[in-house]
């Protein structure tokens, strides 16, 4: 049992390493955004590390910087984010049948789309030990990096300041293109999201709702247009 | 100053709270396994698609001119598509935009 605990957890850091270097350059150049609004870097360590959340905070600092009403920083974490409502539903299948309550939500906790996708990934049910290894891992980058974003990204000029900014994407794309490559449905859907999100960023009215917003309508649309015309096969065990 | 900094805390909090009861509802909710066919595809497609969508076109409209962005989004693609890693994927998409610029 300890032996079996243990290699989870390894392979959770082994997983997870990738992972918190590419957080660190995303919150670094998230933590240039938080100064903006004036937090610290024991604040920005402090939002980074109990959220994780990238589209979420950036959100979250753009509306401190111009202090913004409190609902409107609730309606915007509850849209911008509710993609892991999505993710938590499809990582309860995940879950070994009598795993205790607690361990299910300190799993939901460490949803993010990275460790999310890793977790997902998993072959059979995903160990909890082996989430937290991961999550923990990348949270210590992510919320470090947001930190020293915030002390010293003022000091980096902003085309580099840009160029780190790429790496949110390079990761989603990194997530997205493997399985895409496997499963030809899952290769379709990637292929409307990219042309129908196209077409909403530049169509009349669509194109004035927050991005947030678009994301969580095209995601709810091309998903189920998916499930319904390619749906998954049934009982694969805890593969959905 | 103090009102300020008072301010921006209850700002993080409700972050926090919000983001966080987010992911624990549907686990706590959802008991055992969905056996319905169209949800389980359904939650099968979600996280790939929502990706999709915050990548493109977001992506390309980060950069001040949208060549850049592009071509490191293709060359991400590619990459990735052979089997390279989230980080050298991320450094690839990074460097090509920083030597573009």
């Amino acid at each position: 049992m300890m032996t079996g605990n243990w290699k989870h957890i390894i392979h959770g850091f082994r997983d997870g390493f990738p992972i918190a270097l590419g957080y660190f350059a995303v919150s670094f150049s998230l933590g240039i955004i938080a100064a903006k609004a004036g937090l610290t870097s024991g604040q920005g360590f402090l939002t980074s590390f109990f959220t994780r959340a990238s589209a979420g905070e950036y959100g979250t600092y753009s509306l401190i910087s111009v202090r913004a009403a409190y609902a409107e920083i609730i309606a915007m974490c509850l849209v911008v984010n509710l993609r892991y409502m999505l993710m938590s539903a499809a990582l309860s299948q995940k879950i070994a049948p009598g795993t205790p309550w607690i361990k299910r939500i300190l799993m939901a906790c460490c949803i993010t789309d990275e460790v999310f996708g890793i977790s997902i990934a998993h072959p059979g049910y995903t160990p909890p030990s082996y989430m937290y290894a991961a999550a923990l891992l990348s949270t210590l980058f992510w919320a470090s990096g947001c930190a020293i974003g915030i002390t010293a990204g003022s000091l980096l000029p902003q085309h580099v300041v840009t160029a780190l900014s790429m790496s949110l994407y390079g990761m989603f794309v990194a997530i997205f293109i493997p399985p895409a490559r496997r499963d030809r449905n899952v290769l379709y859907a990637v292929i409307a999201s990219f042309v129908l999100s196209g077409i909403c960023a530049v169509a009349p009215v669509v194109s004035q709702w927050s991005s947030g917003m678009r994301t969580v309508v095209l995601t709810i649309i091309i998903s189920a247009v998916a499930a319904w015309l390619k749906p998954i096969k049934t009982n694969v065990h805890g593969a959905a | 100053m103090f009102m300020e900094q008072h301010r921006i805390l209850i700002y993080i909090l409700l972050a926090i709270v919000v983001t966080n009861l987010i992911r624990v509802i549907p686990m706590v909710f959802i008991k055992g396994q969905i056996s319905n066919r169209f949800v389980r595809s359904f939650l099968y497609y979600v996280p790939y698609v929502t990706l999709a969508v915050m990548t493109f076109p977001d992506m390309i409209l980060a950069t001040p001119t949208p060549w850049p962005s592009l071509i490191a989004l293709v060359i991400g693609m590619i990459a990735a598509w052979f089997r390279l890693g989230l980080l050298p994927v991320a450094a690839i998409c990074c460097a090509i935009v920083y030597l573009m610029m």
